[in-house]
């Protein structure tokens, strides 16, 4: 079995580029790719489109920063689609002042078309959106009496997720809610980047409890 | 002359007696996560959590936090016995796909067509919609939870939502803390009534139709 390079957070973080399309894994901050966002932060990277769930926590009253939220406040980001940024102010600040664009995808929608990227598929039919916002300048298509959007493939350049447990091939398995749009994510870009907790030998990894197959992924950075 | 009283507690608990043993809830954010508290112990529901788990249990003990383990308001939790993980494709193929029975969330604004408006007042807020517009399409009933008037006295349930909608004709049922409603041809039918409220002050206090079913009664 081929061994895929472990790199380090930095040279993880000079792969991404102005103008890339960056998938981040990770839901509200929990299962983000922490060591390789602080790298990419330092890297002073911008332009980046942005895939994510959300925007993260930025509470700094609280002092409670996770995930993407500092790429946010470094303005990393020319465009965010994601579903929600209820709990990062600076996202909504950005959008308000026109410094960034901000595209809301349904939080289904958006698994489905980081999903159909990666697996050869041009888009979904989803009844969700159906009658709101959402709907406008998609195609509607009626099925058995039901409307349904189309929603087309979102693929990207660059994906950073985070995995518990690698094994040198990079086969990856996943803890608990950390889990989330990691394995997506795996399978949708071009580059697949995937910070882990533990890496163990090849075998090490119960065949029948891999998550992720190696085969998506390119790179292996170790979690600090 | 009945003033009203903002009462979160009993509409968490008039929803949690919708729920028999086996059924699967999606609880929002908010004061739909107070529900979880009021289920009868002789119910067992199986909460879903749209981050990706199923049999999702209490807030743990301070010190006993997971960072890999929060619900999908990034809270820590815990998992019950027989529970499991599933990525976010998977966690709307089971919302998406009708595998959830109840759907239970807050709204800003509802309306006598079933419609709701909960993810965005322009110009204003705009937290995005996350999961809500694919759980309400999705599962099998959709019950809003809502005090029943804003602070300014305004009435949350509507003739026509003036907001963005989150989803349109999909709410079946409403309760606020002042009773409970079944949506249906277009009318709010005020199922059952709380104390001190009588079903003439209801009327009189809902800005849009509401019918009084023949069979309403008081809550108890």
């Amino acid at each position: 079995m081929i061994q895929k390079p472990v790199i380090s957070a930095a040279k993880a973080a000079a792969m991404v580029r102005s103008g890339n399309v960056v998938h981040i894994g990770g839901f509200l901050g929990c299962g983000s790719p922490d060591t390789v966002l602080k790298a990419l932060v330092e890297s002073g990277v911008h332009g980046l489109t942005l895939v994510c769930n959300d925007t993260s926590v930025l509470d700094e009253k609280n002092g409670r920063i996770n995930g993407v939220a500092a790429l946010v406040k470094a303005k990393a980001f020319s465009k965010m689609i994601v579903s929600h940024i209820g709990t990062n102010p600076e996202t909504q600040r950005q959008m308000n002042a026109g410094e960034s664009e901000v595209v809301l995808v349904p939080q289904g929608t958006l698994a489905e078309r980081i999903r159909a990227a990666g697996n050869g598929l041009g888009g979904v039919l989803t009844p969700t959106g159906v009658g709101t916002e959402v709907e406008e300048g998609k195609q509607k298509i009626k099925l058995n009496g039901r409307d349904y959007l189309l929603e087309v493939a979102l693929p990207g350049d660059v994906a950073l997720i985070k995995a518990k447990k690698a094994d040198k091939a990079g086969n990856l398995v996943y803890a608990k809610t950390a889990r989330n749009f990691n394995p997506l994510m795996a399978t949708s870009c071009t580059v697949v980047i995937a910070e882990v907790e533990e890496l163990v030998e090849i075998g090490d990894i119960d065949p029948d409890q891999v998550h992720t197959p190696s085969i998506f992924v390119d790179y292996i950075v170790m979690a600090e | 002359m009945i003033e009203y009283v903002e009462n979160k507690e009993i509409i968490a608990r008039r929803i949690a007696r919708f729920f028999k043993s086996g059924d699967v809830v999606n609880l929002g954010i908010g004061l739909p996560t107070m529900v979880g508290n009021f289920v009868p112990s002789d119910v067992t529901v199986i909460l879903q959590s749209e981050n990706g788990m199923m049999g999702l249990g209490p807030a743990p003990a301070k010190g006993q936090e997971d960072k890999d383990l929060t619900n999908a308001g990034s809270m820590p939790v815990t998992v019950l016995s027989g529970g499991c993980f599933f990525d976010s494709a998977t966690s709307f193929g089971i919302i998406r796909g009708g595998h959830v029975d109840y759907t239970v969330l807050g709204v800003l604004e509802v309306d006598q067509e079933g419609n709701l408006a909960n993810y965005k007042i322009p110009g204003k807020m705009v937290p995005g919609m996350g999961g809500a517009m694919d759980l309400v399409a999705g599962s099998k009933k959709v019950i809003t939870a809502t005090t029943h008037l804003e602070k300014s006295g305004t009435s949350k349930l509507k003739k026509r939502c003036t907001l963005p909608l989150t989803a349109a004709h999909e709410v079946d049922i409403v309760v606020t803390d002042v009773g409970y409603f079944a949506v249906k041809d277009g009318k709010f039918h005020l199922m059952e009534y709380f104390a001190p409220y009588s079903p003439e002050w209801i009327v009189e206090h809902t800005d849009a139709d509401v019918v009084v079913d023949k069979q309403c009664k008081e809550f108890k």
